[in-house]
């Protein structure tokens, strides 16, 4: 999980200057990453690094391994939220919410893709355990939601069809 | 050059919603051009929101999501007319950041 | 085989003749009567989709099911032509070289008036649609018509929409012969099969409407070019009408027309006019 992140070639690309427009009152933090020398993620205090290895699975349980360290269990109270059908499959809205306490992070894996983590987001304390975005899926599968909670992996699952698109297809 | 980022930041009572809509192709490296190349991987990997110093929410995307990635979530302790910052960068070391007020 | 084929083609033709030669007599002559089809067209969406606002009809797909509303809702939240949305403004507004802009080519300085159109123009004798207008007036302002279809001009015809939200449209049909011409012309392309699957622009969009078709669902053709220009999930960007008539022809295997045809202004002149009474909801989204 806390493998590091691609490397930042040391050129103040466009991009980059952009960030030093905007975070030009935000200390020696924003400094260093407008310079090139570190990566954003990582100006935030103990931000964690871009999980580059867990991305690269192509199986949930590989995935969950190389994110987590840890294994999953079903919980009724992590609630899912995705379309029986999905409308498009290049644009599937995920919505998750969980009642568990202490949840550090929320991660949405689709088995059925390529690669099978989709999205991981991580949750300081004081951030409501609930998540809203938009993925790919590239044929019909399973959405999984993994919570962590107090250290512990839950997790609920649905199914999401996906058809071509009879205008387009 | 206008912004990549759209962000709503609302304040209702104690929590904070934000909704974000950021401009980014979100090649996922397994679609062809119009020539049949594959188009190469082009997407956000890190997004960071924070607030008050503070960061509230980070977001680690694959090639997965959705082109011009919408996110939500809510935290606690934003007041009004405070400021949120939100910037990402992806996996060719682009980035882009921007500052808005709750509301 | 093949003889038997030839003789079914045989009888068909015979058929065909035998039918076209009665029609005539049948028939006193063509009556065109845009008011009395738009009663009709207008009222059989309200049969087939009961409890549908009249407005919501410009929500195509979403206004006839349920669980595709609630995705489009959700994308509504932040939807993805807001982008399209700003540039639009800032190319509205952007003078041209001579310092005049759009405004100067517009009623209304080109605020608030997305459901007039098409119109047909008098002097020109043809149907004028906002984007052939937006380039029009490029062209008297000694710059370059944009190329239809998507990037500035569907980003354009976004803003201008917006400005014209919730004003219903509002299509005229003069009394004059050539409008009428129009009117049929385009209502004919609307009910003409075309193309190797044989579909007419009616067969998916009145005969079956709200059903699917593969993972769409079809959108009613009443109010469908009301929420025009849209960013279709399957584009991954935003289109214009002229967008969606050539990927509507390419779908059934016909050959396109040019963008801004004349058969596609007189369709949309066609379209619109049906719809008179749905509120403009432009941009839109749309699978």
């Amino acid at each position: 999980m806390s493998r590091a992140v691609s490397s930042v070639s040391g050129e103040v690309s466009a991009g980059r200057r952009l960030v030093l427009h905007a975070l030009g009152l935000g200390g020696m933090a924003a400094l260093a990453v407008a310079a090139g020398l570190v990566p954003p993620a990582r100006a935030a205090e103990e931000a964690p690094a871009w999980p580059k290895n867990a991305f690269a699975q192509k199986d949930q349980a590989h995935a969950l391994d190389a994110l987590y360290g840890k294994t999953l269990e079903a919980s009724d109270k992590v609630s899912l939220d995705v379309p029986e059908i999905a409308e498009n499959g290049a644009v599937v809205p995920v919505s998750v919410t969980t009642s568990l306490p202490n949840v550090t992070s929320i991660s949405v894996l689709i088995p059925e893709n390529p690669y099978t983590l989709a999205a991981s987001y991580r949750l300081p304390e004081g951030t409501e355990p609930s998540v809203s975005c938009r993925l790919k899926m590239a044929k019909t599968s399973d959405v999984v939601v993994v919570v962590e909670s107090a250290g512990k992996l839950y997790g609920a699952k649905k199914q999401v069809k996906v058809t071509l698109g009879g205008c387009g297809g | 050059m206008p912004s990549t980022i759209r962000v709503r930041a609302v304040a209702h009572g104690e929590s904070t919603e934000v909704q974000s809509l950021i401009q980014h192709p979100m090649d996922s490296g397994f679609v062809k051009d119009k020539e049949g190349k594959l188009i190469p991987p082009h997407y956000i990997e890190v997004v960071s929101f924070e607030c008050n110093g503070k960061t509230v929410f980070t977001a680690f995307w694959g090639p997965a999501v959705s082109k011009d990635p919408y996110l939500k979530f809510s935290f606690k302790g934003g007041r009004k007319g405070d400021e949120l910052k939100i910037s990402w960068t992806d996996n060719e070391g682009k980035s882009d950041s921007i500052a808005a007020k709750i509301l | 085989m093949i003889g038997r084929i030839g003789s079914i083609y045989r009888a068909a033709a015979a058929a065909a003749l035998l039918f076209t030669s009665l029609l005539p007599a049948a028939s006193a002559g063509p009556r065109i009567d845009p008011a009395g089809d738009q009663r009709a067209f207008q009222a059989y969406f309200e049969r087939a989709f009961p409890g549908v606002a009249l407005d919501d009809f410009a929500n195509g797909p979403y206004a006839v099911n349920k669980e595709m509303r609630k995705q489009w809702e959700e994308i509504m939240q932040f939807p993805p032509y807001d982008f399209a949305l700003d540039d639009g403004k800032r190319l509205f507004e952007a003078p041209f070289k001579n310092g005049k802009s759009y405004a100067d080519c517009f009623p209304d300085r080109g605020i608030g008036i997305r459901q007039s159109y098409p119109y047909f123009d008098l002097r020109s004798g043809e149907v004028v649609t906002l984007d052939l207008a937006i380039n029009r007036c490029r062209e008297q302002n000694g710059e370059k018509p944009l190329p239809y279809e998507v990037g500035d001009m569907a980003a354009i015809d976004a803003y201008m929409a917006s400005t014209s939200r919730g004003k219903p449209f509002d299509i005229r049909i003069p009394d004059d012969p050539r409008a009428l011409a129009a009117y049929e012309n385009g209502k004919k392309f609307f009910y003409e099969r075309r193309g190797q699957l044989n579909f007419s622009c009616a067969s998916c969009h009145v005969q079956a409407a709200g059903r699917r078709m593969r993972g769409d669902i079809l959108a009613p053709a009443l109010g469908m070019l009301a929420s025009f220009p849209i960013y279709r999930s399957d584009w991954g960007s935003m289109g214009t009408v002229d967008r969606r008539f050539v990927s509507c022809n390419e779908q059934v295997r016909s050959l396109p027309l040019k963008p801004e045809d004349e058969a596609y202004r007189d369709l949309e002149y066609f379209l619109s006019y049906m719809s008179n009474g749905v509120a403009i909801a432009g941009p839109g989204t749309r699978p």
